[in-house]
């Protein structure tokens, strides 16, 4: 296998409260190849955003604890100081976030607000940064580029706000994009807009895009590899047909059982007892432990590790793998 | 043309006169120029001639993008906008003129449960002042008896009881969603508007809420216009699907029975673009992308709203085209109880697996 792209690990991110310590991740172990697709679902709180924004370097270390190692292209993203970071965050890794509303500044003109990262990054003139900008909204699709770079923020809806924050992001092609929650702000028709204009840019470009998403829907139809993450760490990981067809692990059957599904005519959702807990008292054992309708004693005890199943299939349960196959099988994809 | 109504198919049966009959609703919002003389320059055709009914029990789906006017059509119905033209009829009365004690007294049987739980609770009331203040202003109980009956209602929707003094800050997305519930609940109405009331909640907690809004339903029964964008979860809910788009019905069925056979080309297209958690069901799906955005309903497209962005109409011929372009197409019925607005209605399925194979299993 080449080497990748992106690689963490037993990444850690702590932030000291009055309360007493958020553990946002704890023990993130994950690598990404070039060019692939990952998804990253889990619920809110469950510190997909937290590690990706460590990824980019967008974690103050003032107020956080980083732990571990963030590999990218080999080099470790954690140690590294800020103006070595700066050089690498947008030209290499972009991201793009999920209100499109308010990551772009209001008073800017858009075309200028593309232009500005460029020049950030490269030794051009003023005149040909904005051209570049006027051509990378033309690639994602915005009609009349030329005018459109020339108009604020609030005169775009919201589709084509975040056509131009991927405009943005894609400027200078990176090698990694890191979309978090991109359409979750829109209407499912221009989700799946901006949906396939990724999916057709990143093939175009070869860009490595990191999907953080709560739709499991989203990630089904445009990932690779999927990892569920649950109170800071991945507690399966797999392919889409790993997840969506052998998921072994409950809190994947649990979210996959709360899902009012297009294909499926039940009439009462599973949805997972409780809420998910808090990051600052995790429960001993699994942390999923006091949701999970399938718990004995040892789970309340020992935190489970990461098990591969087979390939790149692993899950985090201590039940043993009969006993999942045989619930899968009979509670989780056969309709009640 | 108020064809909606003229669905007989459905799973629950539909007993006597609908509980809320909207006919020819138009609602125009006024674009005016000037500071002290006002003179108006255009409006907005949030909703521009609807009629639909709800029945008794049922729950009747709304579905459309932002800016189709589904929220403005909702608010209409419950008085909290005027209609520019129509009639709003709720339990057999004409309320749309309504004014006063009689309005008053309607608004009893109708309540709204909103978006974000965390805009639509005052964040320095109490859960016990939030959920009683409906029964306080009706004076439908005793004063003594306000807080027994909140207390009774939040166990009703799975709250404690004890947490009566708490403050809104205090609970999660979930709970909040069903404080606004159980305010709705207070006055025991026979119809509650649900706008879009699980779009910001986690799956897990979203199955949570639309389980209770099901089993209130049966307990009390309830009828629900319910208003979302995701059809998946309409579709979960629904006994009826009704799909908008600027300010019109482009087509209105039994759920099933349009997520099978839509006949509109936007409904085809809004289908095709849920993303499905299957990913084989997924592969066997027709993928059409929409161009563009929504039109502006300051000056909606002439004949067919939809003609600008139709893939159906773009593959026929000149004339068919000149034909969406000037004729607007009537709300017409294509099968029992489904009914669109479609000169050149789809014929095939967008999902082909979807009525027939055993889901979840992988194929």
């Amino acid at each position: 296998m080449p080497e990748p792209l992106l690689e963490v690990k037993d990444l850690r991110v702590h932030f000291p409260t009055e309360d007493g310590v958020v553990k946002a991740v704890d023990g993130l172990s994950f690598s990404m190849q070039a060019g692939e697709t990952l998804g990253i679902v889990g619920e809110s709180g469950s510190g997909k955003s937290v590690s990706f924004l460590t990824v980019m370097g967008l974690i103050n270390k003032k107020s956080a604890i980083i732990e571990g190692q963030v590999l990218f292209q080999g080099q470790d993203l954690v140690q590294m100081a800020n103006d070595e970071l700066r050089e690498i965050r947008g030209a290499k890794i972009a991201m793009i976030f999920q209100d499109p509303m308010t990551s772009l500044h209001p008073f800017y003109k858009v075309g200028d607000q593309i232009s500005e990262m460029i020049l950030a990054h490269e030794d051009i003139s003023k005149k040909e940064a904005f051209d570049r900008s006027v051509e990378m909204l033309r690639r994602v699709n915005i009609p009349q580029p030329k005018e459109r770079a020339r108009q604020y923020p609030h005169e775009f809806s919201g589709g084509m706000r975040q056509r131009a924050m991927i405009a943005m992001a894609l400027s200078l092609n990176p090698d990694l994009l890191i979309a978090d929650e991109p359409t979750t702000a829109l209407d499912v028709t221009v989700q799946a807009q901006i949906l396939d204009l990724i999916d057709r840019l990143q093939s175009e470009f070869n860009t490595a895009v990191a999907l953080i998403t709560h739709d499991l829907g989203v990630v089904a139809e445009h990932c690779h590899h999927i990892q569920v993450m649950y109170a800071g760490k991945i507690v399966e990981e797999g392919t889409a047909d790993d997840i969506y067809y052998r998921p072994m692990m409950p809190y994947t059957w649990g979210l996959l059982r709360s899902l009012p599904r297009l294909g499926h005519d039940t009439d009462r959702l599973t949805p997972i007892a409780g809420a998910p807990p808090s990051l600052i008292f995790l429960p001993d054992g699994c942390s999923f432990s006091p949701r999970c309708p399938y718990v004995f004693d040892e789970c309340r005890a020992i935190e489970p590790e990461l098990l591969p199943i087979d390939g790149h299939h692993a899950a985090r349960c201590h039940l043993s793998l009969e006993d999942r196959e045989r619930i899968v099988a009979q509670e989780i994809l056969a309709p009640s | 043309m108020s064809a909606v109504e003229a669905s007989p198919m459905r799973e629950k049966p539909r007993s006597g006169e609908p509980l809320l009959r909207l006919q020819g609703i138009v609602k125009h919002f006024p674009i005016t120029r000037g500071i002290i003389f006002q003179k108006k320059v255009g409006a907005v055709h949030a909703v521009d001639g609807v009629d639909l009914d709800v029945y008794p029990g049922e729950t009747v789906g709304l579905v459309g993008e932002t800016g189709c006017g589904k929220s403005t059509l909702a608010r209409v119905a419950m008085r909290l906008h005027d209609a520019t033209d129509g009639t709003v009829l709720f339990d057999g009365k004409d309320i749309t003129r309504m004014k006063g004690e009689g309005l008053r007294a309607v608004r009893r049987d109708m309540q709204m449960i909103f978006q974000d739980p965390y805009a639509s609770l005052n964040p320095r009331k109490t859960v016990g002042t939030i959920v009683g203040a409906p029964l306080r202003l009706h004076k439908t109980v005793a004063k003594n008896e306000v807080k027994t009956e909140v207390q009774n209602l939040m166990e009703l929707v799975g709250l404690n009881p004890e947490h009566y003094n708490r403050y809104p800050h205090e609970f999660s997305g979930g709970q909040r969603q069903r404080i606004g519930v159980a305010r709705a609940l207070a006055l025991r109405p026979k119809l509650i508007v649900c706008d879009e009331p699980v779009s910001a909640l986690d799956v897990s907690i979203q199955a949570q809420i639309l389980n209770l809004l099901n089993d209130l339903q049966d307990e009390f029964n309830l009828t629900y216009l319910f208003i979302a964008h995701d059809l998946s979860v309409v579709k979960h809910i629904s006994d009826r699907v009704a799909v908008m788009y600027l300010g019109k019905i482009a087509e209105a069925a039994d759920g099933t029975e349009l997520y099978r056979q839509p006949k509109h080309p936007y409904t085809g297209a809004l289908l095709s673009a849920v993303p499905i958690a299957d990913p084989n069901l997924a592969k066997t799906k027709q993928r059409i992308i929409l161009e563009g955005d929504v039109p502006s309903p300051i000056n909606p497209p002439s004949g067919c709203r939809f003609h600008p962005r139709c893939y159906k109409s773009k593959s026929l011929d000149a004339e068919s085209q000149e034909r969406c372009r000037t004729d607007e197409p009537e709300l017409l019925p294509h099968a029992p109880g489904h009914v669109a607005a479609c000169h050149f209605p789809l014929d095939a399925r967008i999902i082909d697996a979807l009525a027939e194979t055993d889901p979840g299993s992988p194929s």
